[in-house]
């Protein structure tokens, strides 16, 4: 009992950064219909950068904001190759989507090196004993973190100007463009928000797994996996997605082996495009029109 | 108000509108009548800034526009209720009429979403529910609510009555008409020609993205040909 509540809090701390990388994925997914392979790159980004700011010199606080931001940039940088080339098929721009994710594993590879790093927890290593296991600070951080982060994702497309542009732009771009709404801003927006999101899953979880140039690969993956689970329509779809194969994930590990905690989310990815194409929620697109 | 002059635009290879010329003038509610694929819905996405022209030019208040984006466009009060009403179907009713506010930075849009309120007491009590949930009469009143929440100079209309049972086409043409009466320039682009040249002051006839024919609406009504081709006489 006690070791399966471990299991589970150890699930739901790393669902919750898939969660933040399959929200990227739905936020970018339903403004311009491109699945972004970069995703997984822009969590790395948000580490790396972390990491070799905090080297530079700089205050852990300093670092993290610095980092969303060129995070951010370079999701803007992607919007920008995206639009230069919009008189391509979807195909072909998702292809631009996976060339951008090698370029910036070979840029960090160049600009920072090719070593696993770490970084100090923004809330000190400690941990609380829960009911005989141990939930540590950084683990509390995460889901802190991540809820406010969804919650305000949830004000700001209900309630802002702007989210609810980018609802319209997600539901009929023509109709959204003929109330006046800028789409080709409004991409941008959602670039820079997928981009800052991941990075900040990124930040999150480096104290706990560490992070190298490549480990956008695998978090890109799972977030994908991730979203696809909860139907790849909703960012709150992505949130259970995250939640639901982080905690199969450990489970996995826990009684089976840690040699097939990777295995779950693709075979959990192919089990889902097989039998339930519109995600273990349905469909929440069906609605469009 | 609105000058289109010798507008030609094609999709790929398929031309679809070729040298068409027209004009509003401001106050005036004027129609468009034409068959299916005729081009009408292609010369009010050309006009909105949704598809780009390849020949001609398209003057609102002077302004040549024919190169605007859409929302440059839509800044110029050149409002739009496309072939389908376009409502963002999974936002509820008030939001949609929210965004058709989208451009606006004053302090009456409450009250404005009061009026439409009015207009169409049944939207109050929807307007928390799904756009996409009402019914073709119901949603026609969103789009025309959510256009009015712009506050159009030029009201352009893409076949509003379509699949719309008679008793609700004629409520929405209704609202249409007193629009006018408050002053908003209007063009309905309409399949339906006996409708449209009903209410209309002058109107065109458009066939295979050529006019064919124009002139006093009621004149139209009357006109032999214009009565065998659509009007089923
Ligand atoms: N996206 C498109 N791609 C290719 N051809 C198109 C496209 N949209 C319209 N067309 C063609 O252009 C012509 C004009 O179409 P348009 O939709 O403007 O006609 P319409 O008068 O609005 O017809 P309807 O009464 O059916 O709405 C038609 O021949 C149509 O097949
Ligand atoms: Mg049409």
């Amino acid at each position: 009992m006690i070791e399966l509540f471990g299991f589970l809090l150890s699930g739901v701390t790393v669902g919750f950064v898939y969660a933040l990388v399959g929200i990227g994925f739905t936020v970018i997914y339903n403004s311009s219909g491109i699945i972004n392979f970069s995703q997984g790159e822009f969590v790395m980004a948000g580490g790396m950068s972390t990491v070799f700011l905090l080297k530079a010199g700089l205050p852990l606080g300093v670092s993290f904001i610095l980092a969303i931001l060129i995070t951010s940039m370079i999701g803007i940088v992607l919007y920008k190759l995206i639009a230069f080339s919009k008189n391509s098929s979807q195909i072909s721009l998702i292809i631009l989507t996976l060339g951008f994710a090698i370029f910036l594993r070979g840029l960090a590879e160049v600009v920072f090196d090719k070593e696993l790093h770490t970084m100090p927890s923004f809330v000190g290593d400690g941990a609380f004993d829960m009911f005989g296991t141990v939930l540590t600070y950084q683990s509390i951080l995460i889901m802190v973190v991540s809820i406010v982060i969804v919650v305000a994702l949830y004000f700001f497309f209900k309630k802002t100007k702007t989210g609810q542009a980018m609802m319209a732009a997600s539901i009929n771009v023509d109709a959204a463009k003929l109330m006046g709404i800028n789409i080709k801003k409004i991409l941008m927006i959602n670039f820079a928000l997928s981009a800052a999101i991941a990075s900040i899953g990124g930040v999150l979880l480096t104290p706990i797994t560490s992070t190298n140039y490549e480990v956008g690969i695998m978090l890109g993956l799972k977030g994908f996996a991730a979203a696809i689970i909860g139907g790849l329509g909703s960012p709150f779809g992505a949130v259970a997605g995250g939640l639901v194969l982080g905690i199969l994930e450990s489970l996995i590990a826990g009684y089976v082996s840690s040699e097939y905690k990777d295995a779950v989310a693709f075979v959990a990815l192919l089990a889902i495009l097989f039998f339930m194409p519109g995600g273990i929620f349905g469909n929440t697109k069906a609605q469009r029109v | 108000m609105l000058r289109v002059e010798n507008l030609s635009c094609n999709y790929k290879q398929i031309i679809a509108l070729s040298d068409v010329s027209l004009h509003i003038n401001r106050g005036e509610i004027v129609s468009l009548i034409g068959a299916n694929g005729a081009g009408k819905t292609t010369l009010l996405r050309t006009i909105s800034g949704l598809h780009n022209a390849k020949n001609g030019n398209i003057f609102f208040e002077g302004q040549d526009i024919t190169k605007l984006e859409s929302h440059d466009v839509a800044k110029l009060a050149i409002t739009q209720i496309p072939e389908g009403r376009g409502l963002f179907s999974i936002l509820s009713v008030e939001e949609n009429l929210r965004l058709g506010a989208y451009l606006r930075a004053d302090s009456d849009i409450e009250d404005d979403i009061n009026k439409i309120y009015e207009k169409f007491p049944i939207l109050k009590e929807k307007s928390h529910e799904y756009a996409g949930t009402l019914s073709g009469g119901q949603q026609q009143m969103v789009a025309v609510g959510r256009a009015l929440m712009s506050r159009p100079k030029l009201l352009l209309l893409d076949e509003p009555s379509m699949g719309l049972a008679p008793i609700v086409v004629e409520e929405i043409f209704k609202a249409i008409k007193s629009l006018r009466d408050n002053g908003t320039t209007i063009f309905i682009v309409e399949q339906n020609a006996f409708l449209a040249l009903s209410v209309t002051d002058r109107a065109y006839v458009l066939e295979n993205g050529k006019i064919v024919m124009s002139g006093n609406s009621g004149e139209l009504l009357k006109d032999e040909k214009v009565k065998e081709a659509y009007l089923g006489a």
